[in-house]
């Protein structure tokens, strides 16, 4: 019959009622190429198995042979959406590792960019997940928005999706001229749009019946899996990177880590939409507290940590990005892991999805906001 | 013959001047011989050739409209490359699916597989027979029309499971299954809907339920209806499986449904059908409950068009702005809501009946 090689699921005997559904390389909702093994009986699911590895690059193993600052583009490529973030977690492992002193400019600037980035993420979340629930108009609205922002990072770095704008000690270029016009602007209007997004799909009725108490995700479990980011928030942990550690200058800012009680999946589109806000708030006392001077601090030719080992991490828009690097001495590091948050945000899914539809099933994965090559690399 | 009157009665009067045709052919053929109904298949052949090339041609205009309004409504320009204001789109990818190769999947059902499109098609082509257009421009105009689009129309589900049975794919097999528990959940809100307006028409002839309503607008249909038509327009949508009920097709859940497996020409067909099955919806709807082709000044076709498109405008409304509805609240939704709201406006129409 069907040759599939490695199915990780058996239908049982003897109920007649259940088969197997292989959801994914190729299926429109599985954001890229994650392959979902399923035990269906009529359309409820029974059991589920993530199938990961279809866009394994071997990133960790490329990062052995390259200089330190080499790597930062590379990391614009784990999570496509959460360049910046990405690029900050790993720059302040160096950073740590060689005791360097980023000027303020540099810090507020990472702020900026950190949050801008968030909100984009959320953006291409809220449009891709309208998609998911079939509302296909949502995502037009998410994209304009999302191209303002992205026209200030392009003004800022050249770049509009991978950026590779942080480096070890600062920024590649200070900002240009007239980017705090554009901000300005931005910030004036954006909360009017996160309204307006709220009212077309969020508080759609039809989408709060489907999205209010399906794939109810419990605290402890959240916790035990590792789940981090908006996910978390939205079962009521108070975690928030940004408010624990407070790397850069996030404990200079006032702002709020965006909570939620039921952690179904419409509390966690509604911690996104809460988080936009929030971090528009983030961008508008940055805007007035940037100090001038310079963005570079005074950082060696080439980069040579000394040998030893450090973990940094950041609250990236979907959660804990890690960077742990083990270095020699040498000017390339001997080991670099990376912690991104969708694998274990991922790795929950069976728990909140068994019991319920193939329909939820994509409402829920659509909100847990995985992505792929993240989990890949 | 007055040249100008003839043109007059085409246009708002069509049924006199193709009646004095048919009886001009009918006495010439008469007088050769040959049996009769020889003529008369000639004509039904005619018209099914002019129903399938307004059919056609209605397509891709709808087709061009939706994809236009569709922009409209998410702030973008639509096509607007091929031909004029991308007038031509359809055409081109009419040409570009009659170009594609037809796959035929592994061990999938051929007779069923084939003959999936031909029956969804079949359905929608049939019901054309008793949509008055206007004034006598209807195909036949039989005793049982309103009837006879509801048992037509029901038969598209065979078609629909039919694809969904014979793909060999599990995908297409759930979108059939959803599809025919969704089209049979919905046809009873609707028979009751339209059961109340063949209850004020006293008549399930469309052309008698056209002139119940008159000319004046403060006596169609949608005045003592509108509870019935807001219910014929979801079950109507719901009927078709678009808009906020397109589960059958579902593209994030289900790939494409029961249309996943299909290519090419036989793709083709699906859409065709569901682009007709959209206008004729809203041909019904504007049948039943908007007067039909009546109204002032204007042709009755012009006329006719005009109310069809403000009800297609308005479903395309709906696909384009709400989410999908999930399958158990989508049965939940007809049995719970819509059917004991269609049951109720029954009998408040036939008790007001009887009183007024």
């Amino acid at each position: 019959m069907n040759n599939y090689s490695n199915i990780p699921l058996q239908a049982s005997n003897n109920g007649a009622d259940e088969y197997i559904l292989n959801m994914g390389p190729q299926h429109p909702s599985t954001h890229g190429v994650l392959r979902l093994v399923l035990k269906l009986e009529g359309e409820t699911v029974k059991d589920i198995v993530p199938d990961l590895g279809y866009v394994h690059r071997g990133l960790e193993k490329l990062f052995e042979n390259r200089a330190y600052g080499q790597i930062i583009p590379y990391l614009d490529r784990t999570d496509y959406l959460s360049a910046m973030n990405n690029e900050w977690a790993y720059v302040m492992a160096v950073e740590k590792l060689m005791a360097i002193e980023v000027p303020q400019r540099a810090e507020f600037m990472r702020v900026i960019f950190a949050e801008l980035n968030r909100i984009m993420s959320h953006l291409l979340w809220y449009s891709a997940y309208g998609m998911d629930v079939g509302a296909l108009t949502p995502l037009l609205y998410a994209f304009r928005e999302r191209e303002e922002i992205i026209d200030m990072v392009e003004a800022a770095c050249g770049g509009r999706l991978t950026h590779n704008y942080y480096r070890i000690g600062g920024f590649r270029q200070d900002l240009p001229k007239g980017f705090f016009d554009m901000l300005k602007k931005f910030i004036s209007h954006f909360n009017d749009k996160v309204d307006e997004y709220e009212a077309l799909l969020i508080n759609n009725v039809i989408f709060m019946k489907r999205a209010q108490g399906v794939g109810v995700l419990k605290k402890e479990t959240a916790i035990n899996y590792g789940v981090t980011g908006p996910n978390l928030r939205a079962s009521g942990a108070d975690i928030d990177l940004r408010k624990q550690d407070a790397y850069g200058v996030y404990g200079r800012l006032d702002f709020k880590a965006c909570l939620r009680d039921n952690g179904d999946t419409w509390d966690r589109c509604k911690a996104r939409m809460a988080e936009m806000r929030e971090s528009l708030k983030i961008l508008k006392q940055c805007m007035d507290m940037i100090p001038e001077g310079e963005v570079m601090a005074k950082v060696p030719k080439i980069i040579k940590p000394a040998a030893g080992e450090v973990y940094t991490r950041v609250e990236g828009p979907k959660g804990e990005v890690g960077v742990y690097i083990v270095s020699d001495g040498t000017e390339k590091p001997y080991r670099i892991k990376l912690r991104q948050p969708s694998f274990s945000n991922l790795s929950v899914i069976k728990e909140i999805t068994i019991g319920h539809k193939i329909a939820d099933l994509v409402a829920i994965m659509g909100s847990l906001d995985v992505i792929i090559p993240e989990i890949d690399r | 013959m007055d040249f100008k009157k003839l043109l007059w009665d085409l246009f708002y009067d069509t049924g006199k001047p193709l009646s004095q045709f048919y009886a001009w052919a009918h006495n010439l053929w008469m007088q050769t011989g040959l049996p009769g109904f020889i003529l008369d298949v000639f004509f039904q052949l005619v018209i099914a050739v002019v129903i399938a090339v307004f059919i056609a041609l209605n397509a891709i205009w709808i087709i061009y409209y939706e994809r236009k309004f569709a922009a409209l409504l998410q702030i973008r320009k639509g096509p607007n490359r091929v031909g004029p204001f991308g007038l031509f789109q359809t055409v081109a990818d009419t040409v570009k699916m009659l170009l594609k190769e037809d796959i035929n999947p592994d061990k999938s059902d051929i007779l069923t597989f084939w003959a999936a499109p031909f029956i969804i098609f079949a359905a929608s082509f049939g019901v054309f027979l008793v949509i008055p257009f206007g004034n006598g421009l209807i195909a036949g105009d039989v005793n049982i029309g309103m009837l006879y689009v509801l048992a037509i129309s029901g038969l598209a589900v065979i078609g629909i499971l039919s694809a969904g049975f014979g793909s060999n794919s599990k995908y297409s097999l759930i979108g059939g299954l959803r599809s025919a528990a969704q089209v049979i959940s919905y046809e009873i809100p609707m028979v009751l809907t339209v059961l109340a307006v063949v209850m004020l028409a006293g008549s399930l002839k469309m052309s008698d339920i056209v002139a119940a309503q008159t000319g004046n607008p403060l006596k169609w249909y949608f005045i003592p209806q509108i509870v019935g038509l807001v219910l014929f327009l979801i079950a109507g949508n719901a009927e078709i499986n678009r808009g906020p009920f397109d589960l059958p097709e579902a593209e994030s859940e289900l790939v494409s449904g029961f249309i996943t497996e299909y290519s090419g020409m036989k793709f083709a067909m699906f859409f065709l059908a569901e682009y007709t099955n959209l206008f004729l919806t809203s041909a019904l709807a504007a049948t039943l409950f908007l007067g039909g082709w009546q109204g002032p000044f204007l042709p009755p076709v012009v006329w006719f068009m005009l109310k069809t498109y403000f009800i297609v405008t308005i479903l395309m409304w709906a696909r384009w702005t709400f989410p999908r509805i999930r399958v158990d609240h989508l049965m939940a939704f007809s049995w719970k809501i819509l059917l004991p709201i269609a049951l109720l406006n029954l009998l408040i129409t036939a008790f007001l009946i009887k009183v007024i």
